[in-house]
């Protein structure tokens, strides 16, 4: 595969469950600082793709290529430290864990074993911790038990826990599932402000918030790309009216 | 003191404190040394339930073969003090004197090489923290990489106790097969069957099993400790979060074992035997009892469990025989099914709350604090952590009532 100047080039991958295509020959390339949607009915193969990027799924042929670096081969761990953070569809927090040691936990050192031993909060972390719990709007409520949260407070600390590792690619599956409509405002307005620096794949279902987040939209259908491009572009398409958007 | 209170949460030092008491101050004191052999015996099953206590309730990792290290730990100790007891003088009877006596026994004409380096305790003692620890890397390596968890988990690690008491008992020869080793009298010459010695291996056995609970304590304070609990919780979210979730596994079951080795190694000095009754797959399962009465969660709480489930055993045992293994399956599925947190969490859960309203009613005491307060209590209590950047008020508060 050639170099390109993309962060992600996803190109040609496929992986089949037991002869089921999940993906089909897909292909497809994520700009520096794009904030790209990926829509598409159930069954489309959206979260396959994201787990296939962050490892995992592996894949049964093609390739991922995250800043021209292979990415098919690697542990899970070693694609996040390569700097790919991915946010599950279900809040997928520590509950039993303070906010704080949330974040604190998702701090990018210490990663091994006696690195975990000797790490110590120290004051650069602190301040980091702090940064990250008021960027999501959390900063009150350090000190709570998280599965206390709120479900939307849930989805925020998730969103910050991936903050913390600072990733250049950020993945987020369905993150406004389940928020109300005030919870979505902010959560758009949180994700405007934290793709200012690095690029993010959303998959969403609610097209007004897709409308108002996305720089450039991927439709698919049945493990491959039906359509790409400006929102308003691919909701003119006819095909993608036909199997998605509806009449 | 505050500094320690602070860095070991208030309950915590209230429990650690309690037992330094019985087991350094009260037990010596209040019993012959028949009995308090017996009990050093028992707190050599505490090195067992307290590594249970980071495997199992912090890592969420069920191993039902620790008495495979406790064994591997305790055979070391014995191999060398069996060597040291089979001097040519002293086993002049046998047909080739200088060995010991089992291997005189099973037609065995030479010490094997690989018994050779036993002679010397340094070695021993190196072994006996070495081989249980590199025996649970290798198995802990090959099944948490390839995510065997749970009830498979648990079912190799029978299958290993199974194994390694096979082969000790198949290999009488070289091992004492069913018998294990017995008649450890001495130590560099000094006689380990004294009262004295019992003593002082009594104590040395409790500071060492004090010095585990403490180093303990401090990899669970550590991020590596609440890196455990997260992954318990959203093992997932750990390995996405760019950790490699299988080396934290094999670390916490690497200490585990090292502990059950050091346990095992105290039981054979103190007891002057090691035999393969405590490798097999009853010995581990009872040594997991052990932790589950006494609280998965509390190092103190898994002494305690151990001290008081082994008394019952003594006692029942020698009044009623054939009812104790019924008795110990019972009191495992009732601690299981009412108390998951086994004594510590009965002391958590109603002791605490108990001690905290009996505080409250006495009049110097500040008024009722704000609910958010309430709620890091929960945190704390659950993680056995003070939250970090509040200078942990609860400690303080709580202190004056147990001291």
């Amino acid at each position: 595969m050639s170099n390109t100047d993309y962060v992600l080039a996803v190109e040609d991958l496929t992986v089949s469950f037991d002869g089921f295509k999940a993906i089909d020959n897909l292909t497809l390339y994520v700009d520096r600082g794009e904030l790209r949607v990926i829509i598409g009915p159930n069954g489309a193969g959206k979260t396959t793709l994201l787990d296939l990027i962050c490892g995992r799924t592996k894949a049964s042929g093609g390739s991922i290529k995250f800043k021209n670096e292979e990415m098919t081969d690697l542990a899970e761990h070693a694609i996040v430290r390569a700097g790919i953070g991915r946010k599950f569809q279900t809040p997928s927090i520590y509950e039993n864990l303070s906010v704080w040691k949330n974040l604190e936990v998702s701090f990018p050192r210490g990663r091994g074993v006696f690195g975990a031993l000797a790490f110590r909060c120290t004051d650069d972390v602190k301040d980091r911790i702090q940064e990250v719990a008021t960027e999501i709007g959390l900063a009150g409520q350090l000190e709570l038990e998280a599965g206390l949260l709120s479900h939307g407070q849930k989805q925020w600390l998730e969103i910050g826990m991936l903050l913390m590792q600072d990733p250049e690619l950020l993945m987020l599956d369905e993150p406004i599932a389940g928020m109300s409509v005030r919870e979505r405002e902010l959560t758009a307005e949180l994700l405007g402000r934290i793709c200012q620096n690095r690029s993010m794949i959303v998959i969403e279902h609610d097209m007004d918030f897709v409308k108002r987040i996305a720089h450039k939209v991927t439709v698919m259908h049945q493990g491959k790309i039906l359509a790409e491009g400006a929102m308003e572009k691919v909701q003119a398409d006819p095909r993608v009216i036909d199997v998605y958007l509806g009449h | 003191m505050t500094k320690l209170r602070h860095w070991l949460g208030t309950s915590d030092l209230a429990g650690i404190a309690l037992l330094a008491l019985l087991v350094f101050v009260v037990m010596p004191l209040s019993t012959d040394i028949f009995r308090l052999n017996l009990i050093g015996k028992y707190l050599t099953y505490a090195f067992v339930a307290v590594g249970l206590v980071m495997l199992w309730g912090y890592g969420g990792i069920l191993s039902l073969g620790q008495g495979v290290f406790f064994g591997l730990g305790g055979y070391c100790m014995a191999m060398f003090l069996k060597l040291e007891a089979s001097d040519p003088i002293s086993t002049k009877i046998q047909s080739t004197p200088g060995i010991p006596d089992f291997m005189d026994w099973n037609q065995i004409t030479a010490l094997p090489t690989w018994w050779e380096p036993f002679r010397h305790l340094p070695f021993a003692i190196l072994a006996l923290l070495v081989i249980p620890t590199l025996l649970a890397f290798i198995v802990g390596f090959a099944m948490f990489k390839r995510r065997v968890g749970g009830v498979y988990f648990a079912i190799i690690t029978q299958a290993v106790a199974l194994i390694l008491t096979v082969l000790i008992i198949g290999q009488q020869g070289y091992t004492g097969g069913v018998n294990g080793m017995t008649d450890l009298k001495t130590m560099l010459g000094w006689d380990i069957r004294t009262d004295s010695a019992r003593y002082i291996l009594y104590f040395v056995n409790a500071i060492l099993l004090f010095a585990a609970i403490f180093a303990c304590r401090a990899i669970q304070k550590s991020k590596l400790g609440t890196l455990m609990l997260a992954m318990r919780d959203k093992e997932d979210r750990v390995r996405f979060s760019g950790y490699d979730v299988a080396n934290f596994k094999v670390f916490v079951f690497c200490l585990a074992a090292m502990l059950c080795g050091i346990g095992g190694a105290m039981f054979s000095l103190q007891v002057g035997f090691m035999s393969p009754s405590f490798v097999g797959i009853v010995p581990s399962i009872e040594m997991v009892i052990f932790a589950a009465v006494g609280g998965r969660m509390s190092l103190v709480g898994a002494v305690f469990g151990t001290l008081l489930v082994n008394f019952g055993k003594t006692y029942f045992s020698e009044s009623f025989p054939q009812l104790w293994l019924f008795l110990m399956a019972a009191l495992f599925i009732g601690v299981v099914m009412a108390f998951p947190n086994g004594l510590a969490g009965l002391f958590e859960d109603y002791v605490k709350p108990w001690l905290l309203r009996t505080r409250a009613k006495q009049p110097d005491v500040p008024p009722a604090e704000p609910v958010v307060e309430e709620t890091t209590r929960s945190v704390a209590s659950r993680t056995g952590d003070s939250v970090e950047p509040l200078p942990a008020p609860t400690a303080g508060r709580l202190g004056p009532a147990v001291a």
